[in-house]
């Protein structure tokens, strides 16, 4: 069984392609094969993110149109060897990707063995933000503690119980998880951020994970090597825990409370 | 806790204010949810036509679409003025 899982938002930039990047390597360190792709046609960043922009050949649209097998576009991560990721096309063609088109590769990807296909949504509700979310079997809803994303994901909540394939086939939607990125414990504390319980409340789903707003998200993008591979980050711990709960394992969530700072790091700084 | 605490203490945390503005604003929207995009173009032709006869609000026209099983129901309520209503 494929088990296809999107990451979308509705918002930009709020970290769909960031969770998405470590979300697929961490499940795939599980020993499970996994592929990921960016849906996001004309913006292609998962490469990016992934460290893999200089292997791209072939992408997502080429295997559509059949102008590369889905093999020869698979690009194989260095560090994780279970793991592939389908780069977006850079085409300025909206029509580029096509429903039965996403289909047949999602097929594909389950006949060669996937155990999960990790979809990156773009931003917006238009069609690639579609397509990523109809053929889904779950969720992960990225949120910000922050009026504009909180809304724009209820937006989504609502087109993923409606606008899918398993609610058009009746089986109740695509179940969302939240995942609250950049959060700052000491701002909710300070009452200046809505908290966890506040974004729980507001969108009525299940929380997957809190990762906590981290120096180390914007090292591993300039570095090309997903955060959870930073094992020092808080980030990384955080969506290393995401990836236990999200493969059905509880585990506590971690860095909701804000550090207390002692002499030295009030000195010296953290 | 400081004085400068003390002080941010005596107004609506900002948080706050931000979890109620959503509250109402996403109850609303999803009200509007799933129901046909006409709704709210219907509504206000209806409300064209009511006004014809009798002077109502903007907001005295609720219209609510409920799934009963396998029908649908439209519900339309018209908050009259008082002692206008009657004929």
């Amino acid at each position: 069984m494929t088990e296809i899982i999107v990451v979308t938002s509705g918002k930009g930039g709020v970290g769909k392609t960031t969770s998405s990047a470590s979300l697929a390597t961490g499940i795939a360190q599980q020993g499970k094969k996994v592929a990921v792709i960016d849906f996001d046609v004309g913006l292609r960043n998962l490469d990016l993110i992934m460290g893999c922009e200089r292997r791209v050949v072939y992408d997502f649209v080429n295997v559509i149109h059949g102008e590369a097998s889905l093999k020869q576009a698979l690009i194989k991560d260095k560090r994780v060897e279970t793991l592939f990721v389908l780069a977006a096309s850079q085409t300025r063609d909206k029509d580029a990707l096509t429903q039965e088109g996403v289909e047949r590769v999602l097929d594909e990807l389950a006949k060669e063995g996937f155990d999960y296909v990790i979809c990156d949504s773009p931003a917006g509700i238009e069609k690639g933000a579609h397509l990523a979310m109809y053929f889904a079997d779950r969720a992960v809803v990225v949120v910000n503690p922050e009026v504009s994303s909180v809304r724009d994901s209820d937006r989504i909540l609502g087109l993923l119980a409606s606008k899918t394939r398993r609610s058009e086939r009746g089986d109740g939607g695509v179940p969302g998880h939240l995942l609250l990125t950049r959060y700052h414990p000491a701002r909710v504390e300070a009452g200046e951020m809505l908290s966890l319980q506040d974004v729980e409340e507001l969108l009525g789903i299940p929380v997957v994970g809190v990762i906590p707003e981290s120096d180390g998200v914007l090292t591993a993008s300039n570095t090309g090597v997903p955060v959870i591979l930073d094992e020092s980050s808080n980030a990384g711990q955080a969506y290393a825990d995401t990836v236990v709960r999200l493969l059905g394992e509880p585990r506590p969530i971690r860095f909701l409370d804000a550090p207390k700072k002692g002499f030295f790091k009030r000195v010296f700084g953290s | 806790m400081g004085i400068l605490d003390f002080l941010r203490s005596r107004r609506e945390p900002p948080a706050a204010k931000a979890k109620e503005r959503l509250r109402i604003i996403v109850a609303q929207e999803r009200a509007n949810r799933g129901g046909p995009d006409y709704l709210p173009l219907m509504r206000n032709e209806l409300l064209a036509v009511i006004r014809k006869y009798v002077h109502v609000d903007l907001d005295a026209i609720d219209i609510h679409l409920e799934r009963n099983g396998e029908h649908d129901v439209l519900e339309l309520s018209v908050a009259l003025p008082d002692g206008k209503g009657g004929g």
